[in-house]
């Protein structure tokens, strides 16, 4: 259907939003449809996507999902101050460099052994070239390893926002053509362009170079219905009644004004507990005793423990339980 | 699809760009040609994935997704809006809403009166509400509505987009009928084409005020915040207080961004040989693991001393404030105020909420006439123990001390203790050391004396304490 656009390297599946969501949801991630429409996007734009969103709302369940389903390999390179190219990138081998220098100290006499002077030695040394800065003696990092893999990778940088701004606009190369230069060896060009998320938790604002090199994706917190569907998804043999309950609940628990609101993964790890206490309606006590899977401040759970009993009804009532 | 559509979908976009700068998006021209692209692939025909698809592209934090959505939906409504009620029919027969805001058919770009080969006139007659919504959509286009800044100038773009659809002309054809003496026809036909001109002269207003939120409004506001960064602090209005609180929190949230991170700095490709050389004792002193030399940025410890006497209260109000929003960026503040005499007013501005503390420290101290020597005395005898060859001094006062004894040995030992003492005058350097200003006294045992009584003077003073990493 596009014919205006030059065949990149559009991984198979990837020809109609449908198609997006459908292959997500088959890998276990029910996608909004903004995220669909983003992965659509970035796949035909071949343009890196930056997730935002608070945490737990399923950032970096994205990129694993991506990956799964369209079974690529998933490179993840976690972000944490202090990150630099040698961590990211790649690194000599110092080690191996050293010891294949000590190995090789007999070669050295004879392939030097005849030459008189200094001057011609070094000639004779310098035909060998830079064989301890080759391919050879590089030690692959994240980076360098999702441009090098064929038939292309999902690459995940999370939390971006943790790292420094120097290495923040080290990024802008990769991102933008997918490239790197090592000065040793030269350029190294993408084989397959990998797919690239970033995550971000927004803990300081990232750069506007960055930020225009990427399609900019806002996940916030789902809906009733969307939430159910994930909820229903990775906690299967759910009842339908009790799930809505739960959903319910969580989703009022969101307008209380607390300090960190349950996201997605809590609600998912809740439903969990509550599958296995083989629970069918929620009743206060209950709820009162696993609260702490939910919130994870004391401040927070005094708070809502004043209002449970309200929460609780109305999280009834619409899993349409009477009373 | 996308084929057909790809090349007049650029106008529309081009047009749409311009909105959403003026909305207050910051779109890049690298950004405008993604979009384009993304336009071939997705088309116009969904309006939610269109939606979605700019949205990735153009808004780049939550609060330009708001703005984005808002725009969005502004510019987009415009043309079904007209449709609705009859011309939808149509094209609901082919299972697509019509293509946003509809190509202008004739693309040789005449105008509305020779191009289409339809007159006003005809159109009023024949109530074609589509090519009427059309037709009026062009005249705006060409009346140059892109242009609208003021809501003052409503009243002209209306008038001019009037005048291009010919309505002179229909005008003159209706005085016609009705004066002919007229058959009993003419003059229904006079007064259908009288109601359809009014509903048309509405509908122009509309258009002309939906355009000037669309290109007006974030061009408005942010003229309005720029003329309140460069205006000095004792000059701003109380209605605009509100407006400036959010700035100076904005401002200080960037800068707090901006510093509260890098710590510490590699210097790459700095070997501390040194430690290098401890690492790898174990292997007799052959480096197997680097140890690259680092900076430390220590966060700036900071003692503020405020003069709130009645003369510059509303400065050191902003500078009180500005502080505190910091907090992350800064290791530990401690600020004082002065008039008379000097207390300290750190725990007061840390429980309370910025703009109540500072009504509290005016109330305890403030208002009073400055005496610099015995502020500067009391500090002495309190607090500068605590002053340590890691502290900031920040002073803001016009230095005016109402011809009291000025202590400038004080802070002659001060300078000697602390790292280094800034002093923030509100005043124009010209003023400084006339009358009671005791400025230029103070000035030699001062690391920097600067003048400052605007936001943007303020933002710039802070920003370098930081930059220096105190």
């Amino acid at each position: 259907m596009n014919d205006a656009l030059p065949p990149p390297h559009v991984p198979a599946g990837l020809d109609s939003i449908e198609a997006v969501h459908q292959g997500l949801e088959a890998a276990g991630y029910i996608a909004s449809r903004q995220i669909a429409t983003a992965v659509y996007i970035a796949s035909h734009l071949q343009k890196p996507i930056l997730v935002e969103g608070p945490a737990g709302v399923g950032k970096t369940e994205l990129a694993k999902s991506v990956a799964s389903w369209l079974q690529l390999p998933l490179i993840r390179m976690q972000c944490y101050e202090g990150l630099d190219e040698s961590k990211a990138l790649y690194e000599w081998k110092y080690g191996k460099q050293l010891l294949y220098t000590q190995i090789l100290k007999d070669k050295i006499s004879s392939v030097i052994g005849e030459t008189d002077g200094l001057g011609a030695a070094l000639n004779r040394l310098n035909d060998f070239g830079d064989i301890f800065f080759s391919h050879q003696f590089l030690e692959p990092r994240p980076l360098l390893r999702a441009l090098e893999t064929p038939g292309g990778a999902v690459l995940l940088i999370d939390e971006i926002d943790k790292s420094d701004q120097e290495f923040e606009a080290f990024l802008l190369e990769i991102l933008s053509d997918y490239q790197v230069t090592i000065p040793e060896i030269g350029t190294v060009h993408a084989l397959v362009p990998p797919i690239v998320l970033l995550t971000s938790n927004s803990t300081r604002d990232l750069g506007d170079a960055l930020k225009r090199r990427c399609l900019h994706l806002h996940i916030g917190f789902p809906d009733e219905k969307l939430e159910a569907q994930i909820i229903a998804s990775r906690v299967p043999g759910i009842d339908a009644r009790l799930l809505k309950q739960l959903v319910s609940f969580v989703q009022q628990l969101r307008g209380l004004d607390l300090k960190k609101v349950p996201s997605v993964s809590e609600t998912i790890d809740w439903a969990k507990v509550m599958v296995l206490l083989h629970t069918a309606v929620l009743d206060v006590d209950m709820v009162r005793n696993t609260l702490n899977v939910l919130l994870k401040f004391e401040a927070d759970i005094e708070a809502t423990n004043r209002q449970l009993a309200g929460l609780t009804h109305k999280a009834r009532q619409d899993g349409g339980i009477a009373g | 699809m996308s084929g057909a559509t790809a090349a007049p979908a650029s106008e529309p976009l081009r047009r749409f760009l311009q909105v959403a700068r003026g909305a207050g998006l910051r779109v890049s021209a690298a950004e405008g040609i993604d979009a384009a692209r993304a336009i071939d692939i997705v088309g116009f025909a969904d309006r939610s994935v269109l939606k979605d698809t700019l949205g990735l592209i153009l808004a780049k934090t939550p609060d330009e997704k708001d703005l984005f959505d808002e725009a969005f939906d502004l510019y987009f409504r415009r043309d079904t809006l007209d449709q609705a009620d009859d011309a939808t029919s149509a094209d609901a027969a082919d299972g697509t809403t019509p293509s946003p805001p509809r190509a202008p058919s004739p693309a040789s770009g005449d105008g509305p009166g020779s191009g289409s080969g339809q007159s006003l006139g005809q159109l009023l007659e024949d109530d074609d509400r589509a090519a009427l919504a059309t037709f009026m959509e062009q005249a705006a286009r060409e009346a140059g509505i892109e242009n609208i800044r003021f809501f003052t100038q409503r009243n002209l773009y209306a008038r001019r987009i009037l005048d291009r659809t010919g309505l002179r002309e229909v005008e003159r054809n209706l005085e016609a009928l009705r004066q002919d003496g007229a058959p009993p026809q003419a003059l229904v036909r006079a007064q259908a084409l009288e109601s359809r001109l009014d509903m048309l002269r509405d509908a122009v207003r509309d258009l002309v005020e939906r355009n000037l939120i669309l290109f007006a409004k974030g061009e408005t506001e942010r003229f309005r915040e720029e003329l309140l960064k460069s205006a000095r602090l004792s000059n701003v209005e109380r209605r605009d207080l509100d407006r400036m609180r959010v700035l100076v929190r904005a401002m200080a949230k960037r800068l707090a961004a901006r510093y509260a991170r890098t710590r510490r700095r590699r210097l790459r490709g700095q070997l501390d040989t040194r430690r290098t050389l401890r690492r790898n004792m174990g292997w007799g002193g052959i480096p197997f693991i680097t140890v690259w030399k680092q900076k430390r940025i220590e966060k700036p410890r900071v003692m503020v001393l405020c003069d709130v006497s009645g003369s510059v209260a509303a400065m050191s109000q902003f500078l009180l404030m500005f502080l505190y929003a910091l907090n992350e960026a800064l290791k530990d503040i401690r600020s004082f105020a002065f008039a008379d005499s000097l207390i300290e007013v750190s725990e007061i501005l840390e429980k309370q909420p910025v703009e109540q503390a500072i009504g509290r420290i005016m109330d305890l101290i403030g208002y009073g006439s400055s005496n610099y020597g015995n502020s500067f005395a009391d500090f002495e005898d309190g607090w500068m123990k605590f002053v340590t060859s890691k502290t900031t001094v920040i002073i803001l006062g016009d230095a005016r001390g109402n011809r009291t004894d000025p202590r400038t040995e004080i802070i002659g030992r001060l300078s000697q203790r602390s790292r280094r003492i800034i002093w923030l005058n509100p005043e124009y350097r010209s003023a400084w050391g006339t009358g009671d200003s005791d400025m230029f006294r103070y000035a030699p045992f001062c690391n920097l004396v600067t003048v400052c009584n605007t936001l943007r003077h303020l933002e710039r003073a802070i920003s370098d304490i930081l930059e220096q990493g105190g």
